[in-house]
């Protein structure tokens, strides 16, 4: 029994900590560019809503629903939105050199606002009422892998370990994925290195040839992009296809704090999401807790967060600090 | 000979209206070491940043091999072979050598760190270099990140290399290492240009010299057939008499005896080294030197801004008469005790002034300790803030202006205005005049005078020779955080200080 609790644990805090690896992952390309983007939680509130948008438009047309198509219009609608906003942070802070905290401030704040509008009012313009649901294109995000029921047909312990972790939808395995493939860039391409470099020294990067500015955008908008998929994940695959406003809660937040954990390395940030998706949900299989243990139980993720900053910058090792002109526009030296 | 590797004709640069480069000529053949000399501020950086494409020559001719170069970009000077060393190293500090040599390098095969590595080690092995191409930057010594710099430029092919000041950050052994290098990369037929201001180099090194002043070329002579002194007179030129007034000292008493003033750099290297002298009240006492000689470390180290090792500064009241030790003290018990200690920092807008607030403001800055209530009083700054807007002709729309957005000049004024404002017994004054026009660089030396006649002890650091000959009454010249010598201000000739500036600039027989 006891063990049976521990495996749902563990596929629960996979189920949690997906929407955090996507947007941890794409906050990691971002930095690397020395671009501190938080508007990461607004970009993921956006993620969610487009997908939404493109999935109730399409459910809604009238036309005979096509499995394919009901799981890339969402997709493609979610980035599109997802890549709009990193726009915005890209052009303000790279382009106009705004302030990069007030810019991704700004931008979650306005992200989230307009993630609960239209999941408030999206209904009403085509003059119906109650809330988003979309069951079908929900359904094909939630499909699992054809692997899942062979492996459930061998008996235990293969159905076990297949009810675990093969359980999940497509996006899920896409999450990790883009990890590892991040991870391979930003260490064995010679793209990755130049990325690496204008986080660090802008100016030698420029003075190498490289255009930081391009790498800026390119690398704000493609995380702008993953992290958008974590919102999306969240509404179709987690949900089922519904929208409660506010429903994807502080986890973009989360997301940030996992950047951190996982010292700016996306494949650290696998196992660190999984973790802080298992601290997210802890409290629900600790029975017999009262509601202010449950509050401090929720905090532990932000508490580890700070534990593995005090870590870092006491042992000072400078490969795990983060990217030294974080945070920091880029001018030219004058001329 | 054969055909210049590189031939630059009439080359001229100009910054807003100053002339950095003034129809200078220059050539160098492969297989040379040409040094290019000069003081600071004498067009030899700007010259060379023409030729790597920083800057764009206003006019003149860029010949490579015999054919019209243009270079608008620090990639097409690569194109044409050109590869400079910069004094600021342009180093990634967490990537590897190997990883900072291939940066931004479009080479169209994989990028494959040990076929990389291997190619450096070739480099590394075929001059002589000592480096491990896997260390992280930041694990490297100044002379390790230095090589890295020169292997960059080797590796993407260069077959002219330009080095700015190369040894200034270096230690006697590492230069030695340094010059093998060359020598070994001149007889493998490169051309080598070394920027420098160090005499005793230049005649160890070089082949052929280029000698430029102030922005003008002087002329090329072969290191063989020439002498020191003939260098020296070629660098700082004939008097130029400038007619600043100097008074008699007025009465000098010992205001400031500093002895065995020793600083450390957050490196450990020593920056002010063993430093003794007196300043004396109604006296201008003049500092020359090398730029980065530990000029603003000595100023500092009085101001209570440097954290002194070893040594003492004291400081003689001239009211109470009793002897302070400054040392250990902040820069606000200095100012407690009721010593006086005035301070024009080299960076004017950095250290001096807060660009975004206005001239009250920046008034106020010290004198808000003064008020008693809760509330700043404003009054008093805003009448300083007039008066030296008025008595030094500050031109600004007014008070109330933001200071960055006055010009270089009247900076200065607002900022010299105020630290003398305070009627100090002693004035240091770090470059007062840098980048001022010649009416507000008198008005700042009659600014000098006149505290020297109100019985301050000022201390004036300076780099035009011309200046400091004519201004001070004594001259002291540091060299690497040493003091060369101290010369008498109305006898001291141009070469004798620029002699001494330039000699043995890391130890040597000194240590």
């Amino acid at each position: 029994m006891i063990i049976k609790t521990i495996f749902a644990f563990i596929n629960a805090a996979i189920i949690q900590g997906i929407p955090l690896l996507f947007g941890a992952t794409g906050e990691i390309i971002t930095e690397k560019s020395g671009n501190l983007n938080l508007g990461i939680p607004g970009i993921m509130y956006v993620g969610g809503i487009s997908g939404i948008i493109g999935g109730y438009l399409y459910e809604h047309s009238g036309a005979e629903l096509n499995p394919a198509l009901c799981i890339l219009i969402p997709l493609l609608s979610s980035i599109a939105g997802s890549v709009l906003m990193a726009l915005i942070y890209s052009f303000l802070t790279v382009t106009l050199r705004v302030n990069q905290n007030v810019t991704g401030l700004a931008l979650t704040t306005f992200g989230v606002g307009i993630g609960n509008f239209f999941g408030g009012s999206l209904l009403s313009f085509f003059g119906e009422t109650g809330s988003i649901s979309l069951m079908t294109t929900g359904l094909c995000f939630k499909a699992k892998l054809p692997l899942y029921d062979y492996l459930v047909s061998l008996g235990e312990p293969f159905a076990t370990f297949a009810e675990t972790f093969l359980s999940f939808g497509f996006l899920a395995y896409l999450a990790v994925i883009i990890a590892i493939v991040a991870s391979f860039f930003l260490k064995r391409t010679k793209a990755g290195l130049n990325l690496r470099s204008i986080g660090e020294n802008p100016a030698t990067a420029d003075a190498a040839g490289i255009s930081v500015v391009k790498y800026k955008y390119l690398s704000t908008l493609i995380g702008g992009a993953i992290a958008g998929l974590g919102g999306l994940y969240f509404v179709m695959d987690y949900t089922g296809g519904a929208w409660t406003n506010n429903g994807f809660g502080d986890r973009g937040w989360l997301a940030i704090a996992i950047v951190i954990f996982a010292i700016w390395r996306p494949s650290m940030g696998i196992l660190s999401s999984f973790l802080f998706g298992g601290l997210y949900i802890l409290c629900v299989y600790i029975p017999g807790l009262s509601s202010s243990t449950k509050e401090l139980i929720n905090m532990l993720p932000y508490v580890v967060t700070i534990l593995v900053l005090v870590i870092v910058s006491m042992r000072k090792k400078k490969e795990n600090q983060p990217p030294a002109s974080l945070g920091l526009p880029y001018f030219r030296e004058e001329r | 000979m054969a055909t210049a590797s590189i031939e630059l004709k009439d080359i001229s640069k100009r910054f807003g209206r100053i002339l950095a480069n003034d129809k200078v000529c220059l050539t160098a053949y492969s297989g040379e070491i040409l040094a290019l000399l000069g003081e600071n501020g004498s067009g030899k950086t700007t010259l060379m940043n023409m030729i790597s494409g920083i800057y764009y020559p206003d006019e003149g001719q860029i010949l490579i091999n015999g054919e019209e170069a243009v270079i608008r970009s620090p990639k097409e000077a690569f194109d044409y072979g050109i590869g400079m060393i910069h004094q600021h190293f342009k180093l990634v500090d967490i990537f590897s050598a190997a990883e900072n040599i291939v940066l931004g390098l479009n080479e169209h095969r994989r990028y494959n760190l040990k076929e990389i590595k291997a190619r450096v080690s070739e480099i590394i092995e075929k001059y002589g270099f000592e480096l491990d191409p896997s260390k992280k930057i930041y694990d490297m010594s100044v002379s390790e990140k230095q090589t890295v710099e020169i292997i960059k430029v080797l590796y993407r092919g260069a077959d002219i290399l330009i080095l700015d000041e190369p040894t200034a950050v270096l230690t006697l052994q590492e230069i030695q290492k340094l010059f093998e290098i060359l020598r070994r990369m001149r007889d493998d037929g490169k051309t080598i240009i070394i920027i420098t201001h160090k005499l005793q180099e230049v005649l160890e090194l070089s082949d052929r010299v280029t000698v430029l002043r102030k922005g003008r070329y002087i002329g090329t002579v072969d290191t063989a057939s020439t002498s020191e002194s003939e260098l020296t007179e070629m660098m700082v030129g004939k008097k130029i008499s400038l007619n600043i007034t100097r008074t008699e000292p007025n009465n000098p008493t010992d205001r400031l005896t500093v002895s065995g003033l020793e600083c450390i750099d957050r490196d450990g290297r020593k920056v002010i080294d063993g430093v003794s002298f007196t300043a004396r009240s109604g006296e201008i006492l003049g500092i020359a030197g090398i730029a980065g000689s530990g000029q603003r470390e000595l100023l500092e180290a009085i101001a209570g801004l440097q954290h002194i090792q070893n040594g003492s500064v004291v400081y003689h009241d001239p009211k109470t008469g009793i002897d302070e030790e400054l040392r250990g003290k902040s820069p606000i018990q200095i100012r407690e005790l009721g010593v006086r200690l005035s301070f024009v920092p080299e960076d004017r807008l950095g250290m001096g002034l807060v660009g975004n607030m206005d001239i009250i403001d920046n008034m106020m800055l010290r004198s808000y300790k003064r008020g008693r209530s809760m509330f700043v009083e404003r009054k008093g700054p805003k009448d300083l803030a007039n008066t030296i807007i008025e008595q030094l002709e500050v031109v600004t729309p007014s008070a109330e202006t933001p200071v960055r957005k006055l010009s270089g000049g009247n900076v200065q004024k607002v900022l010299v205005g105020r630290e003398i404002s305070a009627s100090p017994t002693v004035l240091m004054a770090a470059y007062p005049v840098r980048g001022l026009d010649i009416n507000s660089s008198y008005a700042i030396y009659n600014l000098l005078n006149d505290q020297k006649k109100n019985g301050a002890s000022v201390i004036f650091v300076g780099e035009d020779l011309d200046v400091l000959v004519e201004l001070c009454d004594r001259i002291m010249v540091i060299g690497s955080g040493r003091i060369m010598g101290i010369l008498d201000g109305r006898t001291a000739s141009k070469n004798e200080i620029g002699f001494l500036m330039t000699k043995s600039q890391h130890g040597g027989p000194a240590e």
